[in-house]
């Protein structure tokens, strides 16, 4: 399908000068757009086309461009990631606009990610619950060889689907609760399929939990609007691991 | 168990709890009412409502049952309070049809609904069984030698003096059936009971008693606005 | 200058790290809690290093630009990760993947070197799964492999195609457990522009808070630079974003010397441009090339219709298709090396039998191998990837032929290190990418991973506590000295200088110039005409650069155009110094293509009497030329061969 030009679109953007700040919608409209752009490299023309009108372009994370980094974020159009299914913004391209749109784009929207600039927002509580038990306490050095442990394709494999997890906060902005609990469960459910993980399943679900909670994320009320916008495709299924391990932890105390 | 109570899981899991607790009952109330359209002459809903206010389980049970209500709503309050500060500033437009269903975003106000619904149903009919003298008196009904309070005469009363409350007891049956089509497979998402494989069987059931209570419920009001009850 | 010591130990090449390691300093647990560590970049090298010191003992500071380490580029490779772990029993050995790998980078890197890589590659494969990476495994539950370009064994370990992510976070998972253990101090959001030297050695950083502008400075016993590669000078490349050689730039006017900065991979397999609208390029993976037929029309006029777009190329007979590969390489095919795949593409190309608007692609085809194994086989395996060229291209691969074009991908060069991954600045460390030293000129698939961990768990723990051992009496670093002050200096001076052009051009610009000049010159043919163009193209480019720069926004502020011309400007000056290193090897090596040194059929011809030496270039000073010193390459233990894929 060969590209063609969308001629004019308006850009309906929020701007917050910092975190301090009171901000507002802008609108700007950015000409001639090829289909073939993706949604990022159409704000990079707007940017172009602010800096030559000397005015501060909108600022907006982003990274690796391939949907992996996890980096980009944006509500577009009332969406997380915009209208796309199984992609993240960088991989969305303007194809799925049409002519003479008005696009909204919004910072994500939860407490726990307060908005740095324009469309940053900072998600250093994901980063917060992990560290609060996100991993396996091995140092390294000293441990088995790899094939030591032999491990079930099956749980390999659903282990990797919940390590898919880019982290980019998706999940959260798009619950209608702020939940972060996919992003917590994807972790949780990842290790406790492993051996290595299973150790100290329960200590780990506690605590993740717990920082959780205390950053103040929304509680999960299972709609499954994170799993529809995750564009990994995480299933809660994790969740309900995650629940089930917290459960169980819990049980024991 | 330190600190589960108040951990967002544990909130939930109350909420689950309570709320499959809430079905259960929903089945035996259903049961019983579905006795008023399977005996026009009203002695085996008689019969059923007799023993229900007879049998002493039932009266340990139902301090408990107005427990799993109060907590269930309590619980749901405070949750549904904490999420709406999890996001002090909201989106200027959002598309959630697009991922979620209705219900399962709007349980607050269904279970509000429903709530709404449960106080005028508990004056209808409860207050007057249980307070006759402040209310309208019970007539007397004797069922094989038995002499009981005619409680189908007080369903069928209403019901065919009221298209208005026809209608609200349709409504209800409905808001209940909508708040199930989400809150039991919810139920057992929240215990950590459900994998990709159960989920779908779990939806099924959860639109299967949905179905059952919403259409169960409203037969009973249909059934006699079409004058098909005595 | 020939004071250049690689320090690579004596005795025979098996034995030189075990030796090495047991002669060299160790900090004892009570003195490591007194040593601070900084570590830049927290990558795959970066994030392993700063776990895996946390856990020793020291203090570590690291730094990342990204707003969290999970987000480093490393987390954007795809394949996998090799080990001489020879699980498939197919006669692997600590030896093959030296030599696969020393051949493979067509003989340009350190024997001890690469030795060592290939006999620490076991350990990360076992330090990996310990962390719950879940790797692919067989139905019985041990680990799978797979095969991978330049190599006769299947010693590729691999999460599907995110190989790199699940490395990373498991890497990341390590430095969580040491942040919440208060071991290591993560800056997040935070760029390093300068590197502090007192009295010859490196004891801090300069750094900038992206979120608030604010400079500050820290202190430490010893600075580690995990970076990445600088792709990004090329404008468009498979890099994220915000991948920048500034770090190693500054450390290397600070006097760390650069090495091979002319070796950059180009990958065959990325989507082609689109337009000039494009900001970045998308790599698909190398594994296509199993099953896919690369082709081009044999009629000039066919080509043009496709360039048109009048004429589908289903429609192109099988007689009309020059499958130009298969044509040249009868032995090795559609699988020949990166680099190889890569000129081959372009020649065709610029002969004028490009098939997409820009004339710059090739036709990558599924319709054979469709036909041969069915539908379902080509989509089991690569199901993912064709869904994202549809994502991306909005054409069905299945169906018709996909479109590739070659992009830069991986910088083989980096900052000097010698044996122990030091630089030639006493306390400063490369690592990863960042570093110079195990890929030659060029790198085989699945080998970035093993190194960026190779150096981060298994080597510069060792190495880095020689070097602290000795350091155990100095007291924490002053960041109040005169030589803070005036890095301190140095970096506001050169970002205000950078504020105050006023010009009238986005720093964008700019690196869009540059891009055009290195693809075209430095890209994958070089020329000396062209290489001495290229450096008055690019120094009349640093002038109009810094005359007519604008840099909107605030100054002490988040300031993504300030960020953004600082990065420019440095790889404005390291485009020239790659276009000399390119100038002086006048020979075909890897990546590193001259045109003057190729044989009669068109190959790239090595030139080993001459040039059979790392390049390493010390910095003397604005507007002064880069001096040249030579690390001789000795091959003990191979035989040097002339790469042939006929």
């Amino acid at each position: 399908m060969a590209d063609t030009i969308l001629k004019e679109l308006t850009l309906k953007i929020w701007r917050q000068k910092d975190a301090k700040s009171k901000g507002e919608f802008k609108e700007y409209k950015v000409h001639n757009i090829s289909t073939g752009t993706s949604f990022l490299e159409m704000l990079d023309i707007l940017n172009e086309q602010l800096v030559e009108q000397n005015q501060e372009p909108v600022a907006f994370d982003h990274d690796c461009r391939e949907g992996i980094c996890g980096t980009c974020s944006l509500f577009i159009d009332g969406r997380a990631h915009g209208p796309d299914d199984d992609v993240t913004t960088c991989q969305l391209h303007m194809r799925r606009f049409k002519e003479g749109a008005t696009i909204t784009i919004e910072p994500w929207r939860c407490g726990a990610f307060p908005v740095i600039k324009d469309l940053i927002v900072d998600r250093k509580a994901y980063d917060k619950i992990l560290q609060a038990g996100g991993y396996v306490s091995v140092s390294t050095g000293g441990v088995p060889d790899a094939n030591a442990i032999p491990i079930s394709n099956d749980n390999a494999e659903e282990a990797m689907d919940a390590a898919a997890c880019i982290g980019c906060g998706a999940c959260a902005a798009t619950c209608k609760n702020s939940s972060a609990m996919l992003f917590v469960a994807a972790k949780v459910s990842q290790l406790a399929l492993l051996p290595q993980g299973k150790v100290e399943a329960a200590r780990r679900a506690k605590a993740m939990v717990a920082k959780m909670d205390e950053l103040g994320f929304g509680n999960c009320t299972n709609t499954g609007a994170c799993e529809m916008e995750c564009p990994k495709s995480i299933s809660i299924a994790h969740i309900a691991r995650l629940n089930r391990e917290f459960l169980k932890a819990k049980l024991k105390d | 168990m330190s600190n589960f109570w108040t951990s967002s899981i544990g909130k939930k899991v109350v909420m689950s709890l309570s709320g499959l607790f809430l079905i259960s009952f929903l089945c035996v109330h259903l049961t019983l009412n579905l006795f008023l359209i399977f005996d026009n002459s009203g002695e085996l809903f008689n019969v059923g409502a007799n023993f229900m206010a007879t049998n002493p389980v039932i009266k340990i049970v139902e301090p408990i049952l107005a427990l799993g209500f109060i907590i269930h709503i309590i619980w749901a309050s405070v949750l549904t309070l904490q999420n709406q500060k999890a996001r002090p500033v909201k989106y200027n437009q959002r598309n959630q049809s697009q991922n979620a269903t209705w219900a399962s975003r709007n349980m607050y106000i269904l279970g509000a609904m429903v709530l709404i619904f449960l106080v005028i149903h508990l004056y209808n009919f409860w207050w007057n069984i249980k307070f006759p003298s402040l209310g309208t008196p019970l007539t007397e009904a004797v069922v094989g030698g038995v002499e009981m309070e005619d409680t189908y005469a007080l369903v069928a009363g209403l019901f065919k003096s009221s298209i208005v409350y026809c209608l609200l007891y349709i409504a209800g049956g409905i808001l209940v059936g909508l708040h199930i089509t989400h809150g039991f497979w919810s139920a057992f998402q929240s215990i950590g009971f459900s994998n990709d494989i159960w989920r779908k069987r779990l939806e099924w059931l959860a639109y299967f008693f949905a179905i059952v209570f919403a259409v169960g419920f409203s037969i009973i009001p249909l059934y006699f606005l079409l004058g098909l009850g005595n | 200058m020939s004071v250049i010591d690689a320090k690579i130990p004596a005795g025979p090449l098996k034995d030189k790290w075990s030796n090495h390691k047991a002669h060299i300093g160790v900090v004892s647990p009570a003195n490591k809690k007194k040593l601070d560590v900084i570590i830049v970049g927290t990558g795959l090298a970066g994030g392993s290093a700063a776990a895996s010191l946390a856990e020793l003992g020291y203090n570590v500071t690291a730094f990342c630009y990204q707003d969290s380490p999970r987000r480093a580029h490393s987390i954007a490779a795809q394949g996998g990760i090799n080990a001489a772990k020879n699980y498939p029993n197919d006669n692997d050995s600590v030896f093959r993947l030296f030599y696969e790998t020393i051949k493979g980078g067509d003989y340009r890197a350190r024997e001890a070197n690469v030795y060592r890589l290939a006999e620490v590659s076991n350990a990360i494969i076992d330090q990996c799964v310990a962390q719950g990476v879940p790797f692919a495994r067989e139905y019985g539950g041990l680990l799978a492999n797979r095969s991978f370009g330049g190599a006769l064994v299947s010693r590729t370990f691999y999460a599907r195609g995110q190989t790199g992510q699940q490395l990373l976070l498991g890497a990341y998972q390590a430095l969580n457990r040491q942040i919440q253990a208060g071991k290591v101090k993560m800056y997040n959001r935070h760029e390093v522009l300068d590197v502090v030297v007192v009295d010859g050695k490196a004891r801090g950083v300069i750094a900038r808070d992206l979120v608030t502008g604010k400079i500050e400075r820290f202190g430490a016993h010893a600075v580690v630079l995990a970076t990445g590669g600088y792709g990004n000078v090329f404008f468009l490349s498979t890099n994220a974003m915000g991948c920048n050689g500034s770090a190693a730039w500054q450390a290397y006017k600070r006097g760390a010397m650069f090495g091979n900065p002319c070796f950059v991979q180009i990958h065959p397999t990325c989507i082609p441009v689109h337009g000039d609208q494009q900001s970045k390029l998308t790599l698909m993976s190398e594994s296509l090339r199993n099953d896919g037929r690369v082709w081009v029309p044999k009629k000039i006029e066919d080509a043009k219709k496709l360039q048109a777009g009048t004429l589908n190329p289903n429609d192109i007979p099988d007689e009309d298709r020059d499958f130009y590969l298969e044509r040249r390489y009868p032995a090795f095919g559609n699988l020949v090396p990166r680099d190889v795949a890569s000129r081959a593409a372009k020649e065709r190309c610029d002969a004028g039998f490009g098939v997409n608007n820009t004339g710059k692609a090739v036709f990558l085809d599924f319709k054979y191998a469709i036909a041969q194994l069915g539908r379902e086989t080509i989509e089991k395996r690569y199901g993912n990837l064709f869904q994202m060229y549809e994502k991306i291209t909005a054409v069905d691969p299945y169906n018709n032929p996909m479109m590739i074009y070659p992009a830069i991908h991986y910088s083989m060069g980096g900052l000097w290190v010698d044996y122990n991954l030091m630089t030639t600045v006493p306390g400063l460390y490369a690592i990863g990418e960042c570093n110079f030293s195990d890929h030659g000129a060029n790198r085989l698939g699945a080998s970035a991973l093993m190194q960026g961990l190779a150096d981060g768990y298994f080597i510069l723990p060792y190495t880095i506590g020689d070097y602290l051992a000795k350091e155990i009496q100095s007291p924490k670093v002053n960041t109040n000295s005169k030589e803070f002050d005036e890095a301190e200096k140095h970096v506001t001076d050169r970002l205000r200088r950078l504020y105050d052009i006023k010009g009238t051009k986005s720093p964008d610009h700019f690196h869009k110039e540059l891009g055009h000049i290195m693809w075209e010159y430095i890209g994958m043919a070089r020329e000396a005409a062209g290489l001495k163009k290229a450096i008055e193209l690019i120094a009349a480019l640093k002038v109009e650069f810094y005359k007519d720069l604008r840099v909107t926004g605030e100054f002490t502020a988040m300031n993504n155009e300030l960020e953004k011309a600082a990065r420019v400007a440095d790889f404005i000056e390291l485009a020239e110094l790659m276009a000399h290193d390119a100038l002086d090897r006048n020979e075909s090596c890897g990546g590193h293509l001259r045109v003057e040194s190729m044989t009669s059929e068109g190959e790239a011809k090595r030139d080993d009497e001459h040039f059979k030496y790392v390049s390493i270039w010390e910095y003397k000073g604005e507007e002064k030329a880069p001096e040249l010193h030579k690390e001789e390459l000795v091959f003990e233990n191979i035989q040097l061969t002339q790469r042939s894929y006929k």
